[in-house]
């Protein structure tokens, strides 16, 4: 039989998301951002909460995110969307709001806001996309970067004593008591992507519930910043990052 | 004997060459074309239809959505 006779809509099992947009991606090709993207994209079409979702988009790669969610969205300051979203989510509690930040974004610059919005217990999911580096800017050493990983600022490698250590700012919001559920998932193959939407439903679904801040680190790859091919960057990602900065459930309570 | 086929559509105009979805099909389907799209871009298409089994792990890898995924049980005659 040809294959092209299986083609028609009822033999469909993936395409598209229908909350993404019909709008061209800016990032690099393999970024892992496009991928976090489309899973939030589909939890928000099966969890049927388009018309009620605010997500809140950082400064840093993921800054043109509005552009690719039809659902509504604000752009905060950098660092700053947590504060924004605490904002929203009071005015309009019956909304469900996420904010989506890099490392840079998340846990350098906007450190303070986040750990008062995690402290407060918001209800909202905040989206953490740890890819080790300023991918934006140029590819610089962020907190998270590895300890001897190269970056445009770290050219022989992050050295603790000059540099200091990375730090897992997943593990210590987890010791906060308004946050509810706090998972550290990646995108690097298909195997990980679905256990990743298992774990993005969930945070939605707290939020739903008014259960407290889902926190959702997503160990992610900067491609360009690395200076690797794409694949090489998700096989770096399973060998490097991976041990520093273990997959799971770190915190899950109140189901 | 009843089989599982899939097939598989590629906007290859979306598409952007990074080539995780090659690397992700374990049934040897697809590779990089040769020819690139108007963006510049190689992209990724069909080497070996025949052989796709529909799992849609090219379709879920694939940071830009380019991939559609059909899957059908056909029966087929043994030789
Ligand atoms: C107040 C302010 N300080 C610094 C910058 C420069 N800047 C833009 S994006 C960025 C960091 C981005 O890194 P990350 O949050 O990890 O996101 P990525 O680009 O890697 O996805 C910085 C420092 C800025 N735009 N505004
Ligand atoms: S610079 Fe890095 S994080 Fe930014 S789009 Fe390119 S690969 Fe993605
Ligand atoms: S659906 Fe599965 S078998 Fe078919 S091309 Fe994609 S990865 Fe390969």
């Amino acid at each position: 039989m040809d294959v092209r006779e299986i083609i028609c809509e009822q033999n469909k099992v993936y395409s598209k998301s229908k909350i993404l947009t019909d709008t061209t991606l800016h990032y690099c090709p393999g970024c892992s951002h496009g991928v976090v993207h489309k899973l939030i994209a589909e939890v928000i079409e099966e969890l049927g909460i388009q018309q009620r979702t605010i997500g809140v988009t950082p400064v840093g790669c993921g800054v043109f995110a509005y552009n690719y969610f039809d659902i509504d969205m604000v752009e905060a300051a950098h660092g700053r969307a947590c504060a924004v979203a605490t904002g929203i989510n009071r005015l309009a509690p019956e909304r469900v709001v996420f904010t989506y930040q890099g490392d840079g974004d998340l846990s350098a610059i906007g450190t303070g806001e986040t750990i008062h919005a995690c402290n407060r217990g918001e209800s909202i999911v905040v989206f953490y996309i740890n890819n080790a580096i300023y991918g934006m800017t140029g590819g610089q050493m962020a907190p998270t970067t590895l300890c001897g990983m190269k970056t445009a600022t770290t050219p022989d490698g992050r050295d603790p004593k000059l540099h200091g250590y990375p730090y897992k700012i997943t593990e210590m919001l987890a010791q906060l008591e308004g946050v509810c559920y706090v998972t550290r998932q990646t995108v690097a193959s298909a195997v990980y992507i679905r256990k990743a939407k298992r774990a993005i439903r969930r945070a939605f679904e707290n939020a739903l519930a008014g259960r407290g801040l889902s926190f959702v680190e997503i160990v992610a790859t900067c491609n360009s910043g690395w200076k690797m091919s794409p694949v090489a960057a998700n096989k770096w990602l399973v060998e490097n990052m991976l041990p520093f900065y273990p997959l799971g459930d770190i915190k899950s309570v109140g189901e | 004997m009843t089989r599982i086929k899939g097939a598989v559509v590629i906007q290859t105009e979306q598409c952007k060459g990074c080539g995780l979805c090659v690397e992700a099909c374990a049934s040897n389907v697809l590779t990089m074309s040769v020819n690139v799209n108007s963006k510049g871009y190689v992209y990724s298409t069909s080497l070996n239809p025949e052989l796709c089994i529909g799992c849609a792990s090219c379709a879920v890898v694939c940071p830009d959505s380019c991939i559609s995924v059909y899957r059908q049980s056909v029966k087929e005659e043994r030789d």
